[in-house]
């Protein structure tokens, strides 16, 4: 692993951006690493575009800066693609690029390595709502190995887990199957 | 227990911990999560303290000055606008020797309006009185808030712990929350000396009028007390280190090349980003170091003078800015160093500007230039 890892994540608002992040910092710690997650802050008006970061690191993360180079770039609405020039930057370089979408065809985009998975259609099956996020992130696991998936698992336990466990447990299922979805491709 | 939590959510965690019999807040972003948590933990029974929803900041301050008047714990929190408003009970609380414990997590002021984080807010109160702390990550921010109610409540001086806000309130990163037993070790109960706190079997009067006759010795008292309550933090921080196993006992951080010849200063959440450009700085050749002042208020003027000792140049960067001079701690550094070092004055961040480790570089390049002036860089 390199010595930091960092991660864009590009949604509308609503779309849980910022837990998406909260989420892969979450498991990252419970696999015993250092990380760092936190949002492009104050735009939280619902539909507009929205940015959240996250870091993963060996060592303890001292920087705050926003993430202009990420290693991997992760899209829950594929509109923002050509809607928001912010998706594109540094998209070049990275990794890979998580889309949640079922076309495979995006010129806009200059990297070669594109992931889509059909993070709305696996939410409305598993969850019932187009709840994205823990499919997205189940997809991210699968196609990095970032994150554990039982430490994804905890994390998403720990988020949702509450008096009513279907919650946790459905959103671990749309999580899985993104998962083996990605696995396989 | 070591957890990935938000920068907020540690600090209410925190602030539980020290059990302050009155919290007292009215909402403002990015405060907002810290006592919402609070309040969360008030209604599930976690904690046992009086919350008091006030209508406004002015308010807010009001009622933990009674509270504190009438001898319990207090905490409150504020940012920007309603730092301001609290102003004039901000000065009150330093005069009246209350020990509060407020949170500022820092945002710009306005006008224009901007919600986002820059340090103008707290720099703008510096002289009402309060020891002011600053802290470069959420591990600190939950350290120093122990550290603030065993300090104010020996020093008899209100503490204010400043957390960037967003930056730090609304970042996830790991955090070790000590336990309650920990806490009640390190801080015990409060308890007010005699003649300190309204009693009504034995009667004082708090914050009377005081003529010419007075008035000048009450405040130099309060100088004085607030000069030497250095010694007191200092030792409070080497108590935390002992019990808890982290920190130092230093006001003034010094990090990089022990010969540097281009020292930045800067306070708060931007030392994190400039320590990685200094690490880089490092790799390449460039001497170059960092100091985080820890504590604002009293300024740690020796300590500023030793770690700047060996620099040539001393590039401060603010988060703020005293319009019509420069930033507030350029000022600062500018009023101890001989005139052979050169200090200059860089703002960053204004308003959330990020600050990049690029911009870091660049204030390297642009302090040996040696042009007078303020240098707004981002």
């Amino acid at each position: 692993m390199k010595k930091m890892m960092e991660i864009r994540i590009h949604g509308r608002g609503g779309q849980g951006a910022v837990t998406a992040a909260e989420l892969l910092a979450i498991a990252a710690f419970c696999d015993g690493k250092f990380s760092q997650a936190f949002p492009s802050f104050g735009v939280e008006r619902r539909g507009a575009p929205v940015m959240a970061f996250c870091r993963i690191a060996e060592t303890p993360i001292r920087l705050r800066e926003q993430i202009y180079s990420p290693e991997y770039v992760i899209i829950q609405d594929a509109s923002l693609v050509v809607f928001d020039p912010q998706v594109l930057i540094g998209i070049e370089k990275c990794y890979a690029v998580l889309i949640n979408s079922e076309k495979t065809n995006w010129p806009e985009i200059k990297n070669k390595n594109i992931v889509n998975i059909p993070a709305t259609k696996i939410a409305i099956e598993k969850i019932g709502k187009p709840f994205i996020n823990t499919a997205l992130i189940g997809a991210f696991a699968g196609m990095t190995g970032a994150v554990s998936l039982a430490g994804l698992t905890r994390a998403v336990t720990e988020k949702f887990g509450g008096k009513d466990n279907k919650v946790a447990e459905s959103n671990v299922a749309a999580m899985e199957e993104a998962y083996r979805l990605v696995k396989k491709s | 227990m070591r957890k990935c939590i938000e920068g907020s959510l540690a600090v209410a965690e925190a602030i539980k911990l020290c059990r302050p019999a009155v919290v007292a807040a009215y909402p403002i972003t990015p405060q907002t999560h810290i006592v919402e948590e609070l309040a969360k933990f008030k209604a599930e029974g976690e904690a046992d303290f009086e919350f008091v929803r006030a209508e406004s900041e002015f308010s807010a301050a009001s009622i933990v000055l009674g509270a504190s008047a009438s001898g319990v714990r207090t905490y409150t929190a504020s940012s920007s606008q309603g730092l301001l408003l609290m102003t004039e009970v901000l000065f009150t609380i330093a005069g009246l020797r209350l020990p509060v414990v407020l949170t500022c997590a820092n945002r710009a002021v306005s006008a224009p309006i901007n919600i986002w984080n820059d340090q103008q807010d707290a720099m703008t109160i510096r002289d009402a009185g309060w020891i002011m702390l600053f802290a470069e990550d959420n591990q600190e921010a939950v350290d120093f808030h122990l550290l603030a109610y065993k300090i104010s409540e020996q020093v008899k001086i209100p503490v204010m712990v400043n957390m960037d806000g967003f930056v730090l309130t609304h970042t996830f990163e790991p955090v070790d929350i000590p336990s309650e037993k920990e806490v009640a070790c390190f801080l015990p109960n409060y308890a007010p000396a005699a003649g300190q706190i309204l009693n009504v079997k034995s009667p004082v009067s708090l914050g009377c009028f005081a003529t010419p006759a007075d008035y000048l010795e009450i405040r130099q008292d309060l100088f004085n007390d607030l000069v030497s309550s250095m010694e007191i933090i200092k030792k409070e921080l080497g108590n935390f280190k002992k019990t808890f196993k982290r920190g130092n006992s230093e006001l003034v951080e010094y990090y990089g090349d022990k010969d540097a010849e281009i020292v930045f200063a800067a306070m708060g959440s931007i030392v994190g980003t400039i320590k990685d450009a200094v690490d880089e700085l490092n790799a390449a050749g460039q001497k170059a170091g960092v100091i985080k002042i820890k504590c604002f208020r009293p300024f740690p003027k020796e300590e500023v003078v030793s770690q700047l000792s060996k620099a040539k140049y001393a590039a401060v960067i603010d988060k703020n800015i005293s319009l019509g001079q420069e930033g507030i701690l350029a000022t600062e550094i500018k009023a101890l160093v001989r005139n052979d070092k050169k200090v200059q004055s860089f703002i960053v961040g204004l308003g959330g500007r990020d600050v990049t480790r690029q911009h870091i570089f660049d204030i390297y390049k642009k302090v040996q230039d040696n042009k007078d002036g303020v240098l707004f860089v981002g």
